[in-house]
């Protein structure tokens, strides 16, 4: 019998409105008790004392590129696991758009093979909506459903095919799988590499327009109406589908979203201005993303959604790309963020900014993306993104007041790729417990 | 990133930048990226070494040996015939040893990097790198990877500064300074490398700029009002205007840009002969600019297309002197990157 117990931190557990100092108690890897004192009625176990620290429910990513099989150069489970641990994940959805891509039972079971030997934590597979990824038949959601898929998308490359869309959001409904798009209307942003508008235009570079996510929102949200499927908007990254959304929700479409930790706090700027002056131009390829950064008003809207819930989810859309493919002419780049380890001290500007309070940010890495797409209902995963007795074991000792430094060559990731280098983010994961056990620790962490 | 990482190397110093003439003898540029970050009397050394170089170019044997021993390679990843000439003769009648490399963008697909290249250019003992590349910001990533000047030859639809000051050169040495005068430039802004590199020039020397395209051929966020305030001087101070006729009003100098026929393949422009109809620089229209104006092109023209092949080819026509200028500008350019030149002669061209 294995028993932990983390004493006396501030227990913030938004799922069940907990906030408060007591200990946690889990027994062989599930929750035993939490409240004050309950760590010293054990007798023997394994003790972190969490002093002037938080304990949250281990944290859940939707939306994580594991770029294995096919692309291991980029990123492995076992190194993109192990990322997603030191940034406080004990849970991550695997983007299907490997190669070969997520879209048969075969490619799920070896996915969740791999995943058996060598994931720091648990990896809940996603299937592609269209076979091939290719936008042009459906692939099989039932099989798929069948192997253990908790989602389909086909990761970023938005189906274009309006008809396509339709049919397997039909579809999926039999199944109870949410639809995930990336949400960019292919034709509109063809070409882009970077937010269209004044700084694409100052840099010479083709933009991706923010209305070319609107209507590829708009598109969907009238499509799940249609179907009565369940919608998951992806990287909300502007003020116009923020809106759409929102009124979605309102008339109660079944849709959820999510949002990066980078679109919700930096702008289109990051790509051309390294400082305040605007005389010397770069073209960092490090903040080259899709959907692209935009601009204040865009992160100011998706901040809000992110307080009232109409944004359910922070997920990193973790992007791991090599050097190689990054360092090169800003159209060659490969877009993309490496963004587990540093997602929760970037999102703490939020709370820094007073924009959402820390019990709200921690709901949305918790227990919002879990509702989002019912991940409790999961065989084993009862109590998944909550600290409820008898619910999965998975917890995290954060030190909310930390200043640190990104530094990409310390990452886990095998992706350094990260418009942060050298920047202080304040708030970090010290500790990572996974199915009762320690996935990952910082060195400032203290055994009793 | 290695040496350049910060780019400080291209940063003028705080002194001098609010006085008339520069600090003695420092030219403040490693690299000619573009003319963003260009100021007024850097420009103008320019100009009136310019001067000086087409005294030379105008000579029977125009050769001097201000550059011999100083290599350059002309890097174009793009195919060029003018600006590669243009260079090569530049670097020729200053005694340098110039070498052209054409090469396309399929090998840098392959994988052969950017980087690794202006390295082992570098390694060669190459001073300075002529680059074309038809991807905007690559001239940036070479420089951040080379102590050899970069040169920017035209980076995608991003900028062409040598272009740009060829055409300053032009209009200074046509009507003197340019400061408060009307320029025009009409075509096809969003792609236009040229335009976004004139843009600046002019508006640094003081002109008053108007840009004039359809609709869907004016970059987005030109407007002050598309930008926040804070961005107010990231972009040049220009005017806009989509009516040809009204744009035209009173200019003292006329540019049409080149038009690329892949805009109405792209679907920007119903059609070429639609695009000429609307605005096509005619001389109908000219007659609405000053008297005196002057009508610029960079070429390669399309006559028929953006510009009437009489008024082309016309009295008010200064298209031919931008090529002749455009060697005597590169040569002074060439010669202010090299270093060679002496402190007390930049000091007495900025004055």
């Amino acid at each position: 019998m294995s028993t932990v117990a983390i004493h006396n931190g501030r227990v913030i557990d938004p799922a069940l409105s907990r906030d408060g100092i007591a200990d946690v108690v889990i027994v062989d890897g599930r929750v035993a008790r939490v409240g004050p004192n309950e760590g010293e009625m054990v007798v023997e176990a394994d003790r972190i004392d969490a002093t002037g620290l938080i304990v949250t429910p281990g944290f859940v990513d939707l939306q994580v590129h594991l770029r294995e099989p096919g692309a291991e150069h980029q990123e492995t489970i076992a190194s993109g696991t192990k990322a997603a641990a030191r940034g406080g994940f004990t849970t991550i959805c695997a983007m299907p758009g490997t190669d070969p891509p997520i879209d048969s039972r075969a490619a799920v079971e070896s996915v969740l093979r791999e995943a058996e030997a060598s994931a720091a934590i648990r990896v809940l597979p996603l299937g592609c909506i269209s076979a091939n990824r290719a936008g042009e038949l459906l692939a099989p959601a039932g099989e798929l459903a069948g192997a253990g898929v908790v989602a389909l998308t086909d990761d970023g490359q938005a189906v274009a095919d309006p008809n396509l869309m339709r049919h397997a959001m039909q579809y999926s409904t039999r199944f109870g799988l949410p639809i995930a798009q990336h949400p960019e209307d292919p034709a509109l942003v063809a070409g882009g590499q970077m937010h269209e508008g004044w700084v694409a235009t100052r840099l010479g570079l083709r933009g991706r327009p923010a209305s070319g996510e609107a209507t590829m929102v708009a598109r969907d949200i009238a499509l799940a109406e249609l179907t009565g499927a369940h919608l998951h908007v992806c990287d909300v990254s502007t003020a116009g589908s923020v809106a759409l959304i929102r009124a979605a929700r309102e008339r109660g479409v079944h849709i959820t979203a999510s949002a990066t930790p980078h679109h919700l706090t930096l702008t289109h700027e990051r790509v051309a201005f390294a400082e305040s002056s605007y005389e010397q131009i770069q073209y960092d390829s490090s903040a080259k993303v899709f959907p692209p950064l935009r601009e204040e008003s865009d992160i100011t809207e998706i901040a809000k959604a992110l307080r009232d819930g109409v944004v359910d989810a922070i997920t990193t859309d973790h992007t791991p790309v090599s050097s190689m493919e990054k360092d090169i002419e800003f159209d060659l780049a490969i877009p993309g963020i490496s963004g587990l380890e540093t997602a929760f001290g970037l999102s703490m500007r939020l709370v820094e900014r007073q924009q959402v309070d820390l019990a709200t940010l921690i709901e949305r890495f918790t227990i919002g993306p879990v509702r989002a797409w019912a991940l409790d209902r999961q065989p084993g995963l009862e109590g998944l993104g909550s600290l409820t007795p008898g619910g999965v074991g998975d917890l995290l000792v954060i030190d909310p007041a930390v200043e640190w430094t990104v530094d990409p060559e310390n990452f886990s990731s095998l992706g350094r790729n990260t418009p942060l280098a050298g920047e202080t983010l304040t708030g970090q994961v010290i500790a990572t417990i996974f199915d009762g056990q320690l996935a990952y620790k910082n060195k400032s962490l203290t055994a009793l | 990133m290695t040496a350049k990482a910060n780019l400080d190397i291209h940063a003028i110093p705080e002194e001098g930048t609010t006085s008339s003439h520069l600090p003695s003898g420092r030219w403040p540029h490693h690299d000619m990226l573009d003319l963003d970050n260009c100021r007024r009397p850097d420009i103008e050394v320019v100009l009136t070494l310019a001067d000086r170089m087409r005294e030379i170019l105008d000579r029977r044997i125009p050769r001097v040996p201000a550059l011999r021993g100083y290599t350059i390679v002309n890097l174009f990843y793009e195919p060029s015939t003018r600006t590669r000439v243009s260079f090569e003769l530049a670097g020729k009648v200053l005694g340098a040893d110039i070498i052209s490399v054409s090469t396309n963008t399929s090998s840098v697909v392959k994988g052969e990097s950017l980087i690794d290249t202006v390295r082992t250019l570098r390694a060669m003992r190459s001073d300075a790198v002529v680059m074309r590349h038809p991807m905007a910001g690559a001239p940036y990533l070479a420089a951040q990877h080379t102590d050899a000047s970069i040169i920017n030859a035209g980076d995608g639809a991003h900028a062409h500064p040598t272009q740009a000051l060829l055409d300053l050169y032009t209009m200074h040495r046509s009507i003197g300074d340019i400061a408060g005068k009307k320029i025009v430039m009409v075509g096809d802004i969003a792609h236009s490398r040229v335009a976004r590199s004139d843009l600046w020039g002019l508006t640094t020397m003081g002109a008053h700029v108007v840009v004039c395209g359809p609709p869907t051929l004016l970059a987005l966020g030109m407007r002050v009002s598309d930008r926040p305030s804070h961005a107010e001087n990231a972009l040049p101070p220009v005017t806009i205007e989509t009516n040809i006729d009204q744009a035209i009003e009173d200019a003292d100098v006329v540019m049409a840009l080149r038009l690329q026929s892949e805009r109405q393949e792209g679907g920007l422009l119903p059609s070429l002969h639609e695009y000429a109809t609307h605005y096509q620089v005619t001389a109908e229209r000219l007659a609405r600019a000053k008297p005196d104006h002057l009508l610029m092109h960079p070429g390669p023209k399309n006559e028929g297309i953006e510009i009437a092949a009489d008024v082309a080819g016309g009295s008010h026509s200064i298209i031919e002197d931008q090529v002749t200028n455009g060697v005597a500008v590169r040569m002074a350019l060439l010669y202010l990157l090299s270093g060679r030149i002496e402190p007390e002669e930049v000091t007495e061209l900025s004055t």
